[in-house]
């Protein structure tokens, strides 16, 4: 599978990243190389086999389902880039 | 020298207060002067408050209260969260973020009396095998090609402030992370030890996130036993960390003196790869004679699917990158770059903020996870990595313990492999498989290459026997006799 430009675009638009018009081209071969060396998975017979979602060599564990952590809104917003009272700003999002 | 100690003997002459903490810190903050504006393996040198750690550790040591580091300078990589003091992960997007919480990991070596030096830079996001995608400049390797000594080399990565720092003397031990290979490739390239442990042995909490399911916090250090020390130290059960295991931790030290008579070591067929140099192969070979006149019986075994480790991993840490690296969006903390409105303040600032080897990452990552590619990419890849973790599995039900090469090449200099980014994944071969399978492993210097560069071994073992690889590491050790210094280096 190939990226054409188009696809490019959409992804960088899904990831939310600007990407210039004029760096589509470099950015399209760059992931063609890497997805083109990345299809050699495709040699391995998988059949039957579950997927492995971790490396955690035990199962996980359950805990209470209570609040153990929180109560400090000036630490949480201590590295805030901009902030309106005890709130996080952004642009204005509804007209 | 002080700063040639290791931190066993350093620990001994605190204890007998032949010299103290403040001298040793001190010591170790005039060689950072001197030398860190040259390698630049410190992002961040916390002066102040490490002098003020110093002082309440020479206190703790007058009241008999010495605990396993009280005293020891560390340098502490930019991606454990430290409170107070600024954590970048090597990005322009963390640049401003100050953490208002500390790390379960530098918490624990800070319970133990542990001294922090400073911040280390990293490949950004740990994302790199060169130190070369940090935000705050290239990591000089302290290490010289005796032929071309002008070249500047890379430390490795991603963790390469951290092992060029323990390796110049710059720092007596270090923490790293290792999702890759990103301890015990710059520890192969600096010359110096590197473990990465068991998944789930040292708490990911407060560790800044690349790839949640193969993130490995681990020690750096001179020796083994320091690394065992460290590794200690940090290791634990967290309730913080969902994945970290709730199991006892065992005296790794103690395990260095244990030797590997009786042990079977694994030598896995399929890491002789086409290309690798000859001094590699010879290294490689000597390891496998000092390990069997030490008593252990070497075998041969097959890891079949080790080839395919790298496209797997190229699959698995970008999906997970994807997802863990969509928090930062201008809003809460770190750089925001304005916009017209909401999503375009998200696009500029994730423009500005992240580096092309993150953006490309982030770009693999969402391509294999979105609609359509999903099964033929990340899932396929997932059924990979169960192979690749039955491989170990049935290796590891004939063999205590496998011995490689750390890295199929010694460290290269800066520019080099930076046109092909497959080129650049390349040096992670030997390493990534360990981490898919989330066994312990790690590289002890075994001897230099002709140009006089140091070549590590590694050994992996059993999920949850890092005892095991520091009996090994420590006997190579002992066999190799490594003394060689890098050029440059504190006190010349």
């Amino acid at each position: 599978m190939s990226l054409d430009h188009a696809t490019v675009r959409r992804i960088a638009t899904l990831a939310r990243i600007r990407v210039e018009e004029d760096d589509i081209p470099r950015l399209q071969a760059e992931l063609n190389g890497i997805l083109g060396w990345i299809e050699q998975l495709n040699e391995v017979n998988v059949e039957g086999v579950e997927p492995l979602t971790g490396a955690a060599h035990m199962a996980l564990k359950m805990r209470e389902d209570v609040v153990t952590d929180g109560g400090y809104p000036e630490k949480v917003l201590a590295n805030a880039p901009d902030r309106a009272g005890p709130f996080f700003a952004v642009p204005k999002v509804v007209e | 020298m002080l700063t040639d100690l290791t931190i066993a003997q350093a620990r001994d002459g605190l204890r007998a207060r032949t010299f103290s903490a403040e001298e040793l810190t001190l010591a170790h903050l005039y060689a950072i002067e001197a030398l860190n504006p040259r390698l630049n393996a410190y992002i961040t040198v916390n002066h102040a408050a490490a002098m003020d750690q110093a002082r309440a550790a020479d206190a703790a040591l007058a009241r008999g209260e010495a605990r396993s580091l009280t005293g020891i300078p560390l340098a502490i990589k930019d991606l454990f969260c430290t409170e107070g003091v600024r954590t970048t992960a090597g990005s322009r997007i963390l640049g401003p973020f100050v953490p208002p919480y500390e790390s379960t990991v530098t918490a624990n070596l800070l319970r133990d009396g542990a001294i922090f030096l400073g911040k280390t830079n990293m490949d950004e996001f740990a994302m790199g095998s060169s130190n070369m995608t940090s935000a705050y400049g290239p990591v000089e390797n302290p290490w010289k090609r005796r032929q071309d000594a002008n070249a500047v080399l890379v430390p490795g990565g991603s963790s390469g402030g951290s092992a060029a720092a323990v390796a110049a003397r710059l720092a007596m031990g270090g923490t790293g992370t290792d999702t890759g290979g990103s301890i015990r490739q710059p520890a192969s390239f600096c010359g110096i030890v590197g473990a990465k442990p068991t998944y789930g042995r040292c708490s990911r909490w407060g560790v800044v996130a690349f790839a949640s399911s193969l993130d490995h916090p681990g020690p750096f250090a001179r020796t083994v036993r320091d690394t065992a020390i460290l590794l200690g130290s940090m290791a634990g059960h967290d309730p913080k960390d969902s994945t970290s295991a709730d199991v006892p931790v065992p005296d790794f030290a103690a395990a260095c003196a244990r030797g590997v008579m009786g042990l079977r070591i694994g030598v896995p067929r399929e890491y002789r790869v086409d290309g690798m140099p000859a001094e590699i192969e010879a290294v490689w070979q000597q390891g496998v004679a000092w390990l069997r006149d030490a008593g252990a019986e070497i075998a041969d075994v097959s890891l079949p699917h080790t080839k395919y480790g790298l496209p797997t991993y190229y699959i698995v840490a970008p999906a997970e990158a994807s997802s863990n690296l969509a928090r930062y969006d201008g809003v809460r903390f770190g750089l925001r770059a304005d916009g017209a409105d909401l999503r375009d303040l998200y696009e500029r600032t994730r423009a500005a903020g992240f580096g092309a080897e993150v953006q490309r990452r982030i770009l693999i990552g969402t391509y294999v996870l979105s609609a359509g590619y999903y099964d033929a990419y990340y899932l396929r890849a997932q059924k990979v990595r169960a192979l690749i973790l039955r491989d170990f599995t049935e290796a590891f039900a004939s063999v205590d313990a496998l011995l490689t090469p750390t890295a199929p090449s010694a460290a290269f200099a800066q520019g080099e492999k930076m046109d092909d980014p497959v080129q650049m994944y390349l040096n992670d071969l030997f390493t990534v498989p360990a981490d898919l399978a989330g066994v312990p492993a790690m590289s002890v210097p075994a001897g230099l290459d002709a140009n006089g560069l140091p070549l590590g071994l590694q050994v992996i073992g059993k999920p949850f026997d890092e005892a095991t690889v520091f009996a090994v590491g420590a006997a190579l050790e002992r066999a190799a006799g490594f003394d060689a210094l890098p050029a440059i280096r504190a006190g010349l």
